[in-house]
């Protein structure tokens, strides 16, 4: 019985295996004429399948070309394009947070391109200056309140959070979260080392408890009452706002979102982005995807399902994130959010937020 | 040239095993040149804490299942009480919910927000303040989540241990005026104790390894402290020397255990074939017992997967379909393959142990054990730091003598799986073969041959009966864990190659729980299916066992 199993399973394998890590794309051009093997582009996504998918099945019925999928942890992407060097067989690698697009470029694993197309969608600021890494989406991490607990005209800037009126009261997830990282590393940038360690020692005083869970985790927790406000990505509010799950929905639906900083520096806002690897071996394909990823049906669709803003001034965000109202946004060098972010996480482990 | 080096078993054993210590050798050679500065950020803020809820953990899983463990082997092997053969396998179902779903699950019932507190609010009118409930959410917490799934290593080990005690021994220790308490502390736990502890040291491993569960709960620990530092600081020398420090702690607790029976060497004298009998109890206390070696099910098993099934009930059944399918036949083959070779592979280690006593042979072994207490992430990226480097040597030699180019050979394909499979779970397979070849005593190995039998004909007709039932709970327990494992599955697999594991992370990382949950059942499912095949096997093994 074993013995057979086994061997079903040996069969299983092999037909799973049979999908070959794609060639290079001068194959291509060298048979042009004779050959009928497919284009191909190699795509290293650390967003979710789900959330991503559809959009290459779109990129593969419109041009032909075939996408060959592999989805993972940004960090273990960027190590595993980094080990593969010059052998590597990624082209592209679409991801989040401004720190992974730039530990990529420093770590010398992209290639710069210049596209018209990509340059007239992506606003100068969500991308970089010489081509390295293009934004595709942004998202903001502003202030949430229980409606039944606090009132709008209580709240004002991030900073007023950690005032002693608070004391017990915050909700945040755990200084291992990279939005975390990010957003005091843009706080470290724009109003010093002292201020944001000042601040950051306010803000783990009034911790209503531990940082545990993830921001859907303490959006709950605001509403159940065991904390007045939080802080928490928009697209989680807006994910549990649009939930089949009823008692998520009535969860969020107790829950606000306030944008703090509006008379200063804006609210903080971070995006997911994409790399063209140094390496990979199909270039043009993979500037036809990133390109095709910013018109203007994948934009919608991308940024709708993830509950994210477009880049695209002229895409519409989601219906729940209107609902948010509009804001302004932080603006500021995102290359050097990258570069802060070490630096972030000595300054939380100092202030002792876990 | 010495003896040792011109023996066949010393390189047979030695190189794979080797080969396997590689990858985490790679990690203590970033001790060469140790980050001061972050260290003495990381000694000054958090380091402490690392320590001591790594420790706090790993002990406190330790003791969790061995207690369990413990009681239920002893329990199922020497009483009589209803339900006794289902119970038998049902408690080794825990040992296919991976621990970070367990983990979901229990905080989905348990937390602030979840049914029950709401439901105890709603009844009894509290407020927030007014009551006390234990924090899931905890170091505690953790311990409990890890024990309920990793206490089926204990059970399994003990339970063939006890069971093999000849029942000569109860006779004696009674005939000498020990109750069966007694028995149990003088006797029985002593006797069994290596079995014992091996299960128990498994689960410490397993916990110290922990990512999963410790994230999620907000318990800082080494392995959380690792991922810090790596993807956080941006220092992956500083990391890897925090993995070095955590991967020493093991060693020196097998060191440790090893030395605590250094002069101790278990083989069974007495018949095999006076299996303890079962004592009858009285209605009411054989109906207690049976309860109580359900508890270890109910709440390791049932409650997690009732969780699962009323959330997967609640996002229906949309994800079902082809692509579903192929997540199924993935996870499957690739665990059932990859068991195979581990299995292979430590039945190789096992014997060249037993035939060879030297150093030469058991240290490497002892090193590529290692690999087990080590984040399935840092082994993941040693094997492909180490596997690159190899294809790239190669590429070149083939580029100069020939000409082409082999481009990435092994590297993302599943070679690079099974040989991280290798690395992480050859221990459990060799502590199952070894507690399997422990048990074969040397003289009926020398009175095999006295009677004539070849080598060959001592291993086919003497051994492989007798350790068919350790091989079938290796091959259980690895092809298991490799169903469950994610990290390295999720960094080293091919294009479009996807399995359950790598689904039910996906959708639960996104805080999409009730949509992992569908995956996280189908993880669950496959690996009852082995469990109840192998089960069949061993009762059925050891019935016609009893029979001759």
């Amino acid at each position: 019985m074993l013995i057979r199993l086994i061997f079903i399973a040996c069969t299983f394998v092999l037909l799973a295996c049979d999908s070959k890590v794609p060639g290079p794309e001068n194959d291509n051009t060298l048979h042009q004429n004779t050959s009928v093997e497919r284009r191909q582009v190699n795509v290293y996504s650390a967003r979710k399948e789900a959330l991503i998918f559809p959009v290459l099945e779109r990129f593969t019925e419109e041009t032909g070309i075939v996408v060959n999928l592999l989805t993972g942890d940004a960090d273990a992407l960027i190590s595993r394009i980094a080990n593969e060097g010059e052998l590597g067989s990624a082209d592209i690698l679409i991801t989040t947070d401004i720190g992974r697009l730039v530990r990529a470029k420093q770590q010398g694993l992209t290639k710069a391109i210049s596209s018209d197309v990509l340059n007239q969608h992506i606003p100068s600021h969500l991308r970089d200056p010489a081509g390295h890494w293009f934004g595709l989406t942004t998202r903001a991490r502003p202030i949430m309140y229980s409606t039944a607990n606090v009132k709008s005209e209580e709240l004002g800037d991030l900073e007023d959070i950690s005032d002693e009126k608070w004391r017990g009261k915050v909700c945040v997830r755990s200084s291992s979260n990279i939005y975390n990282q990010s957003l005091i590393a843009a706080l470290i940038i724009q109003e010093g080392e002292a201020l944001s360690l000042d601040f950051v020692k306010g803000l783990v005083a009034n911790f209503a408890r531990p940082p545990k869970g993830g921001d859907k985790d303490q959006i709950k927790a605001l509403a159940a009452g065991q904390c007045d406000i939080a802080i928490a990505n928009t697209y989680y509010l807006a994910g549990m706002l649009t939930s089949q799950d009823a008692s998520q929905l009535a969860a969020a639906q107790r829950v606000k979102v306030f944008w703090p900083n509006q008379g200063n520096r804006g609210t903080h806002i971070n995006l997911s982005g994409a790399v063209i690897t140094r390496h990979g071996p199909n270039p043009v394909a993979a500037k036809e995807l990133l390109e095709f990823m910013l018109d203007k049906e994948s934009q919608a669709w991308y940024a709708a399902h993830n509950h994210e803003y477009p880049v695209r001034k002229d895409v519409e965000p989601s219906e729940v994130l209107q609902s948010f109202g509009a804001f302004k946004a932080e603006h500021l060098d995102l290359e050097k959010v990258g570069e802060f972010n070490g630096a972030a996480l000595q300054l939380m482990d100092r202030a002792g937020w876990k | 040239m010495p003896a040792v080096l011109r023996d066949g078993w010393t390189w047979a054993a030695s190189i794979p095993a080797l080969l396997l210590f590689l990858p985490v050798l790679t990690v203590f050679a970033s001790l060469l040149h140790i980050e001061w500065e972050v260290w003495q950020h990381l000694a000054e803020t958090v380091l402490s804490d690392y320590i001591s809820n790594t420790l706090v953990l790993a002990f406190g899983v330790g003791a969790g299942s061995l207690l369990i463990g413990t009681v239920l082997a002893w329990c199922t092997t020497h009483y009589d009480f209803p339900l006794r053969n289902s119970i038998a396998w049902l408690v080794l179902l825990p040992l296919a919910v991976p621990a970070y779903i367990i983990a979901y699950c229990y905080t989905g019932l348990l937390d602030f927000s979840g049914p029950l507190q709401s439901l105890l609010r709603e009844f009894f009118g509290w407020q927030i303040d007014d009551y006390w409930f234990p924090e899931i959410r905890s170091l505690g917490g953790a311990i409990i989540m890890l024990s309920l799934v990793l206490y089926p290593y204990v059970y399994i080990l003990s339970r063939t241990a006890f069971a093999e005690q000849s029942e000569s021994l109860v006779e004696a220790s009674r005939s000498l005026g020990r109750g069966p308490a007694q028995h149990f502390f003088k006797i029985a736990f002593p006797l069994a104790r290596p079995a014992i502890l091996t299960g128990a040291s498994l689960a410490m491993m397993e916990a110290f390894a922990d990512y999963g569960t410790v994230k999620y709960f907000g318990v800082n620990t080494f392995t959380t402290g690792i991922f810090r530092t790596w993807y956080g600081m941006g220092n992956e020398q500083a990391a890897a020397q925090l993995c070095a420090l955590l991967v020493s702690f093991v060693l020196v607790l097998i060191l440790f255990e090893k030395f605590s029976r250094r002069k101790i060497s278990y083989y069974y004298q007495g018949q095999r074939n006076v299996r303890p009998k079962c004592k009858q109890l009285n209605r009411l206390s054989s109906l207690a017992l049976t309860l109580l070696c359900l508890l270890p099910f109910i709440f390791g098993f049932a409650i997690p997967v009732a969780m699962l099934i009323s959330w997967a009930i609640e996002s229906g059944l949309g994800q079902v379909g082809q692509r579903f399918m192929h997540l199924l036949v993935n996870s499957f083959s690739l665990a059932a393959i990859a068991a195979m070779c581990v299995v292979s592979l430590a039945l190789l280690f096992g014997y060249a142990k037993r035939l060879r006593k030297n150093m030469a042979i058991a240290l490497p072994i002892d090193l590529a054990s290692l690999g087990y207490a080590v984040p399935g992430t840092v082994i993941a990226v040693s094997v492909m730091l180490t596997l690159t480097w190899f294809d790239k040597k190669l590429d070149a030699v083939l580029q100069d003598w020939l000409g082409i180019s082999s481009g990435l050979l092994f590297s993302g394909t599943i070679f690079a799986l099974i040989l991280a499979y290798s690395v992480r779970f050859l221990a459990v397979a060799l502590h199952n073969i070894d507690s399997g070849l422990g048990r074969i005593k040397p003289s009926m190995d020398q009175a095999a041959r006295s009677l004539g039998a070849n080598r060959n004909s001592v291993l086919l007709r003497v051994h492989l009966p007798m350790l068919k039932a350790s091989v079938l709970s290796a091959l259980l327990l690895v092809f298991v864990d490799i169903v469950k494992e994610l990290p390295a599955t999720l960094i080293l697999r091919p294009f479009n190659f996807n399995t359950l594991a790598v689904r039910t992370y996906e959708l639960a990382s996104d805080e999409r729980l009730s949509d992992a949950a569908l995956p996280a059942l189908a993880i669950v499912l496959v690996s009852i299916l082995p469990i109840i095949l192998l089960t069949r096997a061993i009762q059925t093994e050891s019935n016609t066992g009893e029979g001759q």
